[in-house]
């Protein structure tokens, strides 16, 4: 039986088609104002006997579709599950917001913290704060990973973040201090959020954040605890919504 | 179906007409959405839904035309207000209600942005004049709880006529139950001086009674919510706690428990408003005033039923009787206070009671999670959150904690977190 997954994130959705737990196809594409159009472009010309949406668009997807759903919480654990077998804790960091999930045998979900109303930490959060820089992306990563030392920056609401870095900008501080203090600010916002449940190892990062190899640097040493990045991390959602497709 | 104009009852309370009509319509769009879209409610819910349509217009026509025979009429925010005394001089009760947003600009020339939903709430009501039941009542009774709202009540007493000011205690000591029975004597004092009566121990008996009656209503129709298949849904058991504070105590008594015969015949016939074995929500904390309905609408649209309510719309505030018993005013006095110190509020420290509130409530109900609820700002409720989930989920009683506000912008998030909630509670 071929299983398919999508994952309709804020920034990007992800798909994924799986044979007996193997991956077959994979794919991920920028989301726009029109999410059912990039869904329909990425499924088009995959076959599959089931799909399960995830991500915040699961919902409009299925209506549409006609396909199963499951929330992007239950999805990362199940991914994780089969990517990492031993992982326990599992650090979602998205587009627009940050899940931290604890898990039990077969990626059952114990317990699970997600951030409120406000995308501090998140990818979309890192995006404009290397705008604000001027850096593209790997740019921002790179700066930040060699940075000599960091320039502390204090807010966590991405309006007022951006205008702190601006004015850290105007008083000359170097674009890699405040990077790497960029970095760290998240890290720390992070490490609060997963400090709540129990954190037990092996702990995993997935989503689109955790390609971004400065963080997860940071991440690790704030939590005293080694992390794992699974190859694929992007797409454990989906790989987890696929497995769930394959299990009906 | 509403048939009668009021706009000249409204216009003679002084409300703004244009912003008022927008604000029934808003709230008849969502009742229809909320509510009426229900499938197999019980029929016992006409009555309710009639006073939803009347909501702002028969009630306050009833409360003019009691004010015009004599009567006085008591607005109040709080639990700890109590009716029976309201009633003890012949006097109508209503509860403010403060659950929308609605004005926040304008309450914002007041309050500072990082005040909660509720008491932002209350200062847009007034402020945009859309609240009729605070222009039909004679005296508003504003009780100092959390600093948000003893603080704001500072400038709301400047915004409405006859505002008398509550003190509380923060602890359950007898220094407390001294303060808050010698606020009573003068909550008791104002009203006579108001009415003209005099609170006797037959009035003041014959109250408690009443009240009592309606409470005990209360109480059966959530000992029939812990039938699986639920007989009623979340949604409409809060709508009617929260009519409780508007409606005349008697026929909503009555209405009550005319209700509970119907959910008592559907729960021997097996009949319930989801399937038997659907997951069974308990939600704890901040109050829901009308028209604040999100979080119960998430949670049933997504699979799950809402069992209970340990909240001040809720059982929290319902829960306790008052004793009757007593041949003086003295004695009575004691009973009200004794009643009312037991009310578990987060104001007050310690407040271990709470929880095992909460926790006697999920065995009652056959809870399989918690739902806390708080309002973001709202800091008594928020710090116990962390108490009641650590306290809980060492019981392995899940428990979600949840943070919003009245706005509609983080209904996808929340479906997020409750959805995944009930995911966990299944698996």
């Amino acid at each position: 039986m071929r299983a398919a997954g999508i994952d309709i994130g804020s920034r990007t959705v992800k798909f994924v088609v799986m044979e007996n737990r193997d991956i077959v196809h994979e794919a991920i594409a920028y989301n726009s104002h029109d999410p059912i159009s990039v869904a329909r472009s990425l499924l088009s010309e995959h076959a599959f006997d089931r799909l399960t949406a995830t991500g915040y668009g699961r919902h409009l997807i299925s209506r549409t579709l006609g396909c199963d759903v499951a929330t992007e919480i239950r999805a990362a654990a199940i991914g994780t599950a089969v990517m990492v077998p031993t992982g326990r804790t599992v650090i979602d960091i998205g587009g627009q917001d940050i899940k931290v999930i604890s898990t039990g045998e077969n990626g059952a979900v114990r317990r699970f913290e997600m951030n409120d109303k406000c995308a501090a930490g998140t990818g979309r959060f890192l995006e404009i704060m290397a705008a604000a820089l001027s850096l593209s992306m790997p740019e921002f990563i790179q700066m930040a990973q060699t940075a000599a030392q960091p320039v502390r920056i204090t807010s966590m609401c991405a309006v007022f973040a951006e205008s702190e870095v601006v004015s850290q900008l105007a008083r000359g501080c170097p674009r890699d201090e405040l990077a790497l203090g960029i970095h760290q600010a998240i890290a720390h916002r992070i490490a609060g959020m997963a400090q709540r449940i129990p954190l037990t190892e092996t702990i995993v990062v997935c989503g689109g954040v955790a390609r971004n190899t400065t963080l997860i640097r940071e991440l690790t040493r704030v939590l005293g605890l080694p992390i794992v990045t699974p190859e694929r991390a992007q797409l454990i959602p989906a790989i987890g919504a696929a497995l769930l497709a394959g299990s009906f | 179906m509403n048939q009668v104009d009021y706009h000249p009852m409204w216009a003679d309370l002084g409300l703004n007409l244009d912003t008022h009509d927008q604000l029934l319509a808003v709230l008849g769009k969502v009742y229809q959405d909320f509510f009426l879209s229900q499938p197999n409610r019980p029929k016992g819910m006409d009555y309710f839904n009639f006073v939803m349509s009347e909501v702002h217009g028969l009630r306050i026509k009833e409360l003019i035309d009691a004010r015009a025979a004599g009567r006085k009429v008591i607005g109040s925010f709080c639990l700890y207000v109590p009716e029976e005394l309201i009633l003890a001089v012949d006097g109508i009760s209503v509860g403010l209600c403060a659950g929308a947003e609605f004005g926040t600009a304008k309450a914002e020339m007041f309050l500072p942005r990082t005040t909660c939903a509720l008491i932002k709430s209350f200062f847009g009501f007034i402020l945009e004049k859309v609240c009729p039941y605070i222009a039909a009542s004679d005296m508003i009774v504003g009780e100092n709880t959390c600093d948000g709202k003893k603080k704001s009540y500072e400038q709301f007493r400047k915004l409405v006529p006859n505002f008398f000011g509550m003190d509380l205690p923060q602890t359950k000591s007898d220094e407390g139950r001294n303060l808050l029975r010698s606020e009573y004597v003068r909550f008791a004092r104002a009203l006579e001086s108001l009415s003209g009566r005099t609170i006797t121990v037959d009035s003041l008996s014959q109250a408690i009674e009443t009240v009592n009656a309606k409470r005990q209503a209360i109480h059966r129709l959530a000992r029939l919510r812990s039938a699986d298949p639920a007989p009623i849904s979340g949604l409409d058991a809060l709508l009617i706690n929260q009519i409780y504070f508007y409606d005349d105590p008697i026929r909503f008594t009555q209405s009550v428990n005319a209700l509970c015969d119907e959910l008592e015949q559907r729960i021997a016939a097996g009949n319930g408003v989801f399937p038997k074995g659907h997951p069974r929500i308990l939600v704890s904390g901040c109050p829901m005033a009308i028209p604040n309905w999100k979080l119960p609408w998430i949670v049933e649209q997504n699979g799950a039923v809402i069992v209970g309510e340990e909240s001040c719309v809720g059982e929290r505030g319902t829960r306790n009787l008052t004793s009757a018993h007593g041949d003086s005013i003295e004695t009575l006095f004691d009973n009200l206070v004794d009643r009312y110190s037991r009310i578990d509020c987060a104001i007050f420290t310690p407040n271990s009671e709470r929880i095992d509130h909460v926790d006697s409530m999920s065995s009652a109900y056959r809870a399989d999670g918690v739902i806390h609820y708080a309002l973001q700002f709202c800091t008594p409720y928020q710090m116990e959150a962390f108490q009641v989930e650590k306290t809980l989920e060492e019981q392995k009683l899940p428990v979600l904690r949840i943070d919003t506000d009245y706005s509609m912008e983080d209904v996808e998030p929340l479906r997020t977190r409750v959805e995944a909630f009930i995911e966990r509670i299944r698996s």
